[in-house]
């Protein structure tokens, strides 16, 4: 059904997420209202363990709320999201498929012929940036390439959302950069609802149209949004040095810090 | 260079074994030379006795019997390994009920099964291919058991993500990641079948190594027992290596092997 430019892509409606049992379990987050519509940028900052991923899970379909609705473009979500696309933080590709068919095995699905899915992932290979390292499987790969590969394998779909769970983590600070920006200009050409998480909140400034911040978990909710009226297109080493990017990241700092010692106090007391 | 020096060092140890067997069968030094000669033969009259039998070509029709046995023990017992490990790698509560069963059949030393399967078989190959086979399929089945199951969350769920459905699962993930735990235990249920197919032979048949070997021993032929091994050993570094390669040629998607040096 083709959804009206008003509907949102993404709508978690009073959500709450609890592990292990209906009462007493563990709740990782609750009371979530979010929504994303097409073609926005969301960034979901908050401190490590606060369920940012858990939110994620429930907009993938990978995760069932306990209660509350997630809706994607208006239709309530039964079992997995088809329309969304997914970067994990961990390294998901298949180790034994080369780069090229990593990438073209994504359109396997969609009933594409094997012959034009190679065509297409030899052509976002090249587009992120990999044209050289077609033939390659994953551990001969950098983890900056693997990502890319990743990125290649979850935009050959063109999913209309991409939900993103810290995918940049485990990279080094200047990949982090180079990562970033490529994301930017292939969203740039196609823009999609996206849901990106991470801890870092320069990032998602730079990245993003609105930041989402979360408290400290358990039971984890959303303290506050932001957006960013920062101009685009952006390069994200450049727009750090803007002063409007230092004004909003005061702004959220300033919520995110409190909720930040918070988790880092729990942390200290798990830990002794 | 360093290569060499080590290739050198494992001749050498041969030989020096070579030597000292040598030497303790020629001269009287632990007992008379008639004795040990009849207890140990001499490493000079074995390496006569392989190069005889291979000259004369008796052997090559007791090679390729076992070696056909061993073919078959292992294509059964992989086959079944495999099916089994996937059926219950993928449905838990006939994983739950079969549990203490194949724990049992497990635990059973395969020899006393030899006179059963010889009786129901026959003395023929088929009754060497059956022992062969009980010990290779747990050895794939456990394999191809933990390797289902043990697939990684994440790529599972990215493959999910991807829209795949069960069959495409099962074929981008379930059966490459079995296929790795298989292959990893390859030259173990490779060195069982022919196990298999060598103490059914030397428990009751008519042809095969494990044959040649008891029939030496049957007339305290010790010369032609130690001739018997010296080929059964040639015959698994053989098989050995074809698996080496075979392995190279599926898993090369595989981060560089660890040094292990089973090859």
């Amino acid at each position: 059904m083709p959804a009206s430019p008003s509907t949102a892509a993404v709508s978690l409606r009073s959500v709450a997420i609890t592990f292990g049992p209906k009462v007493g379990g563990y709740t990782a987050v609750q009371n979530i209202d979010l929504t994303a519509s097409p073609g926005e940028f969301i960034a979901i900052v908050g401190p490590t363990g606060c369920g940012k991923s858990t939110l994620l899970n429930a907009a993938a379909g990978l995760l069932k709320p306990s209660y509350g609705e997630v809706e994607i473009f208006g239709a309530r979500l039964h079992g997995l999201n088809g329309r969304a696309g997914y970067l994990f933080q961990q390294d998901a590709l298949m180790p034994w498929k080369t780069a090229l068919q990593n990438v073209a095995v994504a359109l396997e699905p969609k009933g594409v012929s094997r012959k034009e899915a190679e065509a297409k992932a030899r052509d976002w290979l090249r587009r992120v940036g990999l044209a050289a390292f077609v033939d390659r499987y994953p551990h001969m790969l950098s983890g900056g390439q693997r990502k890319r590969v990743a990125l290649a394998q979850m935009l050959i779909r063109d999913p209309e959302i991409l939900l993103m769970d810290e995918p940049f983590g485990p990279l080094d600070a200047q990949t982090r950069q180079i990562m970033g920006n490529l994301l930017l200009e292939l969203w740039a050409a196609n823009r999609k609802a996206v849901l990106f998480v991470t801890h870092d909140l320069e990032e998602a400034i730079a990245l993003a149209d609105r930041v989402v911040v979360m408290s400290a978990g358990p039971a984890a909710g959303i303290i506050g949004e932001f957006p960013v009226p920062l101009p685009r297109p952006r390069d994200i080493a450049e727009v750090r040095l803007e002063p409007a990017f230092h004004h909003i990241h005061k702004e959220i700092w300033a919520s995110l810090r409190t909720e930040v010692q918070k988790a880092y106090a729990q942390g200290e007391g798990a830990s002794s | 260079m360093n290569r060499l020096k080590l290739i050198l060092l494992q001749v050498a140890v041969g030989l020096g074994f070579l030597l000292l067997w040598h030497v303790l069968t020629a001269y009287p030094i632990l007992a008379p030379t008639r004795q040990t000669q009849f207890f140990f033969s001499t490493p000079l009259d074995v390496l006569t006795r392989v190069w005889k039998e291979f000259a004369s070509g008796e052997i090559w029709r007791h090679l390729w019997i076992t070696l056909v046995e061993t073919i078959l023990a292992f294509a059964f017992g992989a086959g079944g390994g495999i099916l089994f490990g996937f059926l219950f790698a993928r449905r838990e509560l006939l994983a739950a009920v079969f549990d203490p069963y194949i724990k049992a059949a497990n635990a059973l030393p395969r020899v006393v099964l030899a006179p059963i399967f010889a009786l129901w078989f026959g003395l023929g190959i088929w009754s060497k291919v059956a022992l062969g086979f009980t010990l290779v399929f747990f050895i794939v089945f456990f394999n191809v058991y933990q390797g289902v199951r043990e697939v990684s969350p994440v790529v599972l769920a990215n493959a999910r993500m991807l829209g795949m459905n069960e069959r495409q699962l099962l074929r981008h993930v379930y059966w490459p990641a079995a296929l790795t735990w298989m292959f990893s235990s390859l030259h173990t249920s490779v060195g069982f079948a022919l196990v298999g197919a060598v103490v059914g032979e030397y428990l009751g048949s008519s042809a095969g190594l494990g044959y040649k070997i008891h029939e030496a021993e049957s007339v305290f032929d010790v010369t032609g027992v130690f001739a018997g091994m010296v080929i059964l050993s040639i015959f698994v570094i053989l098989i050995d290596y074809v698996v080496t390669l075979i392995e190279r040629r599926l898993l090369v998607w595989r981060p560089a092997p660890s040094t292990n040096g089973q090859g």
